[in-house]
């Protein structure tokens, strides 16, 4: 089997977006989104002592390498990074697009995803790319197991939890409550640096600059402002008296 | 401008946050229709006041709680009848679905939405971003736009007007779309109303000391009409269901009034719930972030404040 794991690599710490071009700063310091980390352990779980090729896919800039040699590290056998400036901007139908097509080109069997990513808060990528690889998708998977060319999935939902089942090749999206990401071994780390890793331009992957980055998307970013502040803020010290300041504060605001 | 606005059911109820927009879309001035997917579709037409007209789709196949083939019901809608616009309120299911149209249609999606006006006649929506320190204004380069927007954004509107007409609709089903099937259902255990739909959301956090302390809140949820939050430390304590968690790997709300009781205000849990309307904070640190988002902050124990208002309040509502 086959299991391919898209990671994103995004900025750490103090996150900003760049006024120039409102995107988001990506030449900072960056680390493997961490609600990936739980959907590249469950590949690995899934593979256990198997044959299964587990393959990292990443599509960003050139320092997005350093979050899959994380994935690498972990214990992922190879791993792929699109690369392009052309790609750079890219909102949801532009990078659905290109990781698509590289994963149309990996051909795996079962392609995971995580719940979703902590610099966009976005969680829409999986179930864009299943459309176009024209695959079964599942998100939130709190449980998965694989057997006989079939996945079986608990997804939460605010409804409780639904269990699902689907053929492969499939599509998922893990919930972080699936597993508990393992810490890259100091072993690890140092074989991470012998694996197969591949680079591709849009070009490798049969993706036109002109369906990628700006040129490709379909929304656009305006401008910034600032979020309404709280305005009259107000802070008091319990005396003996809160409860009745918080009833008297609530009927004021007419929410009794 | 023609909109349609997806309207979720579940066990035959329309999702008030899918009202919620659709209230909103009305208001935009122009003709909106909505979409009703599954079982209970042809009944629940009637309450999606301020549709023009509702199509429903009422398929066996479009029975179970499934994205994919609703990806195939709006796609044929909308190519069909040239809808410029389609709306969703998030969920679980329809983030699956908004995405999968917007690559079905390669279409725009702009997500985690808060609000939407027509600016000389171009649709922009207001996105928060970066932990809603930023708030973000988003286009579309085409039609159709795609939005989802974050839970409680908006009110439902009253029913006005006649009942919209109701049109049904029998879409064939693409076979990556029949794929997945719900073969199983686990309800969670949970008290009250769900927290999507709650005006008044009382929340605990590690502060109430011990999961029977959810007691208070619960109790102070049923005083004041409303549901009950946790934090992510509590449901991975396992205090509190998971259904119940807010913040970024939760649920996203934006309820009337927000209470919070014993939590700190950790990154995590306020991008779930900073766009409350009103925010009251008790917590026994002086020092904690939750007081500089909060409109009203208490430093003092839970333990000694919400009996006595929850007490406070049901007086209230009795007198």
């Amino acid at each position: 089997m086959k299991i391919a794991v898209c990671v994103k690599h995004v900025p750490e710490g103090h996150a900003r977006i760049d006024p120039g071009s409102k995107r988001l700063d990506r030449t900072g310091e960056g680390a493997l989104n961490h609600f990936d980390a739980n959907a590249v352990e469950e590949a690995l779980r899934l593979k256990g002592d198997s044959d299964t090729e587990v393959v990292a896919v990443s599509l960003g800039p050139a320092k997005a390498a350093d979050s899959l040699r994380k994935a690498l590290a972990m214990g992922a056998d190879r791993a792929v990074l699109v690369s392009d400036d052309a790609a750079a901007g890219s909102d949801l139908v532009a990078t659905s697009a290109i990781l698509a097509a590289v994963l149309e080109r990996e051909s795996a069997d079962l392609v995971l995803f995580g719940q979703q990513a902590s610099d966009a808060d976005g969680a829409v990528l999986w179930a864009a790319v299943a459309e176009r690889l024209r695959r079964p998708v599942v998100s939130q998977a709190a449980e998965l197991t694989v057997n006989d060319g079939s996945l079986r999935a608990k997804r939460q939902t605010e409804f409780g939890y639904d269990v699902i089942e689907a053929p492969l090749p499939a599509v998922v999206a893990v919930s972080d409550a699936i597993n508990e990401p393992r810490y890259p071994s100091l072993k690890g780390i140092m074989g991470a640096k012998k694996k197969p890793f591949d680079t591709l331009t849009l070009g490798d992957v049969g993706v036109d600059a002109g369906s990628a980055g700006e040129a490709g998307s379909q929304t656009e970013v305006l401008s910034l402002g600032e979020p309404p502040s709280r305005g009259d803020a107000r802070k008091i010290d319990d005396d003996g008296s809160a409860a009745q300041q918080i009833v008297d504060f609530l009927a004021e605001k007419r929410l009794l | 401008m023609s909109t349609l606005v997806f309207l979720e059911q579940h066990g035959g109820e329309l999702q008030k946050g899918s009202l919620g927009v659709l209230a909103k879309a009305a208001s935009l001035g122009d003709t909106v229709d909505a979409v009703i997917v599954g079982e209970d579709a042809r009944s629940l037409a009637a309450k999606a006041a301020g549709a023009s007209k509702v199509y429903v789709a009422g398929d066996e196949a479009l029975e179970q709680p499934l994205p994919q083939p609703r990806v195939d019901v709006l796609a044929a809608i909308v190519r069909d009848n040239g809808y410029e616009t389609v709306l969703f309120a998030n969920s679980v299911l329809a983030a699956d679905v908004a995405a999968g149209l917007a690559a079905r249609l390669d279409a725009g999606l702009n997500w985690d939405l808060v609000d939407i006006e027509s600016r000389d006649g171009t649709l922009v929506g207001k996105r928060p971003a970066l932990q809603d320190t930023v708030l973000v204004d988003v286009g579309w380069r085409s039609t159709p736009r795609l939005a989802l927007f974050r839970a409680g954004s908006f009110d439902a509107g009253e029913a006005a007007g006649g009942e919209p007409q109701v049109e049904e609709v029998s879409v064939e089903l693409q076979e990556h779309s029949t794929g997945a099937k719900l073969v199983g259902h686990e309800q969670e255990q949970s008290a009250g109303p769900s927290i999507e739909d709650a005006d008044i959301i009382v929340a605990g956090g590690r502060g109430l000391g011990a999961p029977e302390s959810f007691t208070l809140a619960e109790e102070l949820a049923g005083a004041l009409g409303g549901a009950v939050g946790a934090t992510r430390a509590v449901v991975d304590a396992g205090w509190y269901p998971y259904s119940a968690q807010i913040g970024q790997t939760g649920k996203v709300v934006s309820p009337k009034l927000y209470v919070a009781l014993g939590i700190s205000g950790a990154i995590q849990h306020k991008v779930g719930m900073q766009s409350s309307n009103v925010i009251v904070a008790i917590n026994k640190d002086p020092n904690a972030p939750i007081f500089e988002f909060s409109d009203l902050g208490v430093v003092g124990d839970v333990h000694e404040i919400v009996p006595k208002l929850t007490e406070l309040v049901k007086q209230r509502k009795a007198g």
